[in-house]
């Protein structure tokens, strides 16, 4: 994933043996540290709050191990955990977040996810699924009728998209 | 199938992660149910870590803050200190504004009050020399303080102006060793002289052993001195001992207790009584009004009398119908005036009015005749004497003849107080002396007589005038305190020196009516309303009753305890008179 100077933004082939893995405890305190610097920053820096770190770490987590099921498995449980930390019933985040891995997954393996501007797209386009399909399950399964904001969504997928390039380069050089 | 599900692994997986999600959501949607078992994992997994990052923060990042906090909170301290110095500076200075504003009052207050004419002043400095007790005041010739005059604030005597300078005067204070003046002890009368120690007590001199002066007494000023007028408070002895031919007695100045910053420079003085201990003792008491009325009973709504200096009398207390003897009086008024019977008129023997009936009741509130009873010549007339003479609460007028009104004079119409000639008013005695008297004892009416038995008969008048002669005869004069036998029915009320005329007035005992004591007004009644009514004559037995005679209010009755619509002191200051021995306020008979 650090290999900025590849111009390349499809794969030739698909990428399933590139795959690495990585270190179950990466995987485990990754997320949990994404969930916890939500449920904790917040309340010294309001503006933190519009930064999901749990959908980010999915979404890495998924390019990088470009298995379906990998990040089926990593956006169900951090959903889960996500929506176990809000008063909203769970699942909500769950479903979306194994939507965003399944299709992160997908993705990785037609694009090449080591280019930052594919990182960049693929963060701001999967904040915005993310929103936008929570939205849908809160209306549809909940029965909440919530407003969705246009604007304010691809806002904060740019700004997500932005915190996302070198969030991923800090993981990169975690995960060496 | 392998095959398939190889094929489709991925995508099976998502939709058996997703389906189960959905039915995990559907069950807590259905059930609204929460499932806890997962939640508690997630909180379980969360909380420690972020515990331990605020532990780590408070102990990092949150010494470095409090660090900077730290040197911020030092110059906020310098801050707030400098301010809280500057809003004590302030405090302080606001204080002693009130407390200048409150002086200031009391000092207008008093000077309104009393009957002297003086002139507020400001001390501006002490003269020199250690002993002498002089001060300066800031006014001076120009403003009419001369040498001599007496010097004082509403606590007491200050002193006495030794010079007097075109924009200054120098003020011997009592406590200078070489000052002195004639004072009279309040509870035994005792002549004395005081005189300062240059201390801050004074001693009161030539008074003899055999004198009886007691710890606490109040020492008034006699006017003996020709300096001070008489009745102004010097100081409360505080020592008294017997001396080798005279007492040892110790004062305490009370001018002096307040603080001295403005006095009053008497620029006329004017005697004054020595006060009443029990006046004084009540100057700054509030007195709560009685308990409101019983159903069914009204009180009449009047004005009150003028009260004592300082003593705040409220509501109802002063109105007259505060006795349910006062009630009683009240209804059988009432039930003479549904009747039309005038109380006073009926001879001895003649049919009485039914007694029995309600006049509560609205069958009789709505009959309009009842406005307009007829009246005798006296009534009008006694209801004229109600209404010039403000101020006076008690009824009980005891007609005195003046030079001007003796006699039978008939068509004199009634004298407003103002019109009282000051010869009726003692010289020594100012009007203050008189709103004191009227408020403290002399005239205070709720504690009436009832009536007695035998003298209940339910004929005698409202009018409230009371023959100075208790052997008045028997024929109706009305309003006349009833003698304990009670035999008497009179009508009209006699000067002393009147025929029994029944149902006569002698409008001249309106004339001297004693103002400050008391009587029966109705606020519905302009005062000039009486003063045009004709006034009987001895020889015009019944004048015309009805259109002219004014009803008399029901709310306020002419009785001898309503003081309704009587003028405020301040309009017509009450004016002294010599306490009648019969001048008590005697419930007067229906």
């Amino acid at each position: 994933m650090s290999d900025l100077s590849s111009d390349r933004l499809l794969a030739d082939v698909p990428r399933r043996a590139r795959g690495f893995r990585l270190r179950p405890l990466l995987i485990v305190f990754v997320p949990l540290a994404g969930i916890l610097f939500q449920v904790y920053m917040p309340r010294f820096f309001h503006y933190l709050g519009y930064i999901e770190v749990p959908l980010l770490t999915v979404v890495y987590f998924s390019l990088m191990q470009r298995q379906p099921v990998v990040g089926v498995l990593v956006g169900a449980v951090v959903g889960l955990a996500q929506d176990s930390l809000s008063q909203q019933p769970l699942g909500i985040f769950g479903i979306v977040k194994t939507l965003v891995g399944y299709f992160a997954a997908s993705v990785s393996m037609r694009f090449d996810v080591d280019n930052p501007v594919i990182q960049f797209v693929l963060s701001f386009f999967f904040f915005v699924f993310h929103e936008f399909f929570k939205w849908v399950l809160i209306r549809a399964l909940l029965g909440q009728h919530l407003d969705f904001l246009i604007q304010q969504t691809l806002l904060f997928g740019l700004v997500n998209a932005v915190v996302a390039v070198p969030l991923f380069l800090i993981l990169d050089k975690i995960k060496e | 199938m392998e095959a398939l599900l190889n094929r489709y692994r991925n995508l099976t997986v998502l939709l058996v992660v997703v389906m189960a999600q959905l039915v995990l959501l559907a069950y807590q949607v259905k059930t609204n149910q929460d499932v806890r078992l997962i939640r508690v994992w997630a909180v379980t997994a969360v909380t420690p870590l972020a515990r331990v990052l605020e532990f780590a923060r408070q102990n990092t990042v949150g010494i470095a803050e409090d660090y900077f906090v730290l040197v911020k909170v030092r110059e906020r301290n310098r801050e707030l200190t400098d301010e809280n110095g500057r809003l004590k500076l302030e405090n302080q200075f606001l204080k002693s504004q009130l407390q200048t504003a409150e002086r200031a009052r009391l000092l207008s207050a008093f000077q309104e009050r009393t009957p002297s004419k003086t002139l507020p002043a400001r001390i501006i400095g002490n003269v020199t020399g250690s002993n002498a007790r002089v001060v300066f005041i800031d006014r001076g010739s120009t403003d009419g303080v001369m040498r001599g005059v007496a010097v004082v604030t509403p606590e007491g005597i200050v002193g006495k102006v030794l010079a007097s300078y075109p924009t200054a005067a120098q003020v011997q204070l009592i406590t200078d060793g070489t000052f002195a003046a004639g004072v009279i002890s309040q509870k035994n009368r005792v002549h004395g002289t005081v005189k300062g120690t240059g201390q801050s007590k004074c001693i009161v001199d030539y008074v003899q052993n055999e004198e009886k002066v007691e710890p606490g007494e109040m020492f008034f000023t006699s006017g003996d001195d020709r300096v001070f007028p008489k009745g102004m408070a010097v100081g409360t002895a505080t020592v008294v001992k017997q001396g080798k031919s005279f007492k040892e007695i110790y004062l305490i100045p009370a001018a002096f207790q307040q603080g001295l910053e403005e006095v009053l420079v008497v620029l006329e003085g004017v005697h004054q009584a020595i006060p009443d201990r029990n006046a004084v003792a009540a100057a700054g008491v509030k007195i709560l009004p009685p308990p409101p009325a019983e159903p069914g009973q009204t009180r009449t709504p009047s004005a009150g009398t003028a009260p004592a200096a300082g003593v705040a009398i409220s509501g109802d207390l002063r109105s007259g119908l505060s006795t349910p003897a006062d009630r009683l009086k009240e209804r059988y008024k009432r039930v003479g005036e549904l009747q039309n019977h005038t109380f006073g008129e009926g001879l001895p023997g003649s049919k009485p009015p039914d007694f029995t009936i309600n006049p509560d009741d609205p069958k009789f509130k709505a009959q309009p005749g009842a406005a307009a009873p007829p009246t005798s010549a006296g009534q009008p007339a006694a209801a004229a004497t109600s209404q010039a003479t403000p101020g006076i609460t008690t009824s009980a007028v005891k007609p005195q003849p003046t030079p001007g009104a003796a006699g039978p004079s008939p068509a004199k119409p009634t004298t407003s107080p103002a019109a009282v000639p000051p010869a009726a008013r003692p010289a020594n005695l100012p009007a203050q002396s008189g709103a004191v008297r009227s408020a403290t004892g002399t005239s205070a009416g709720p504690v009436a007589k009832p009536p007695l038995a035998g003298a209940g008969t339910p004929t005698r008048d409202t009018a409230g005038v009371k023959p100075s002669t208790p052997g008045t005869p028997p024929g109706g004069t009305a309003g006349v305190k009833p003698p304990v036998s009670g035999t008497g029915s009179v009508a009209a009320a006699k000067p002393a020196t009147s025929q029994p005329t029944p149902a006569t007035v002698k409008p001249s005992s309106t004339s001297t009516a004693r103002p400050g004591l008391s009587t029966t007004t109705s606020p519905a009644k302009p005062p000039a309303e009486p003063a045009a009514k004709p006034s009987a004559t001895p020889g015009a037995a019944k004048p015309k009753p009805p259109a002219a005679t004014p009803e008399p209010d029901r709310a306020a009755p002419t009785g001898i305890r309503n003081r309704a619509a009587a003028p405020a002191p301040e309009s017509a200051p009450p004016k002294a008179r010599k306490p009648a021995p019969g001048d008590s306020e005697g419930l007067p008979f229906p």
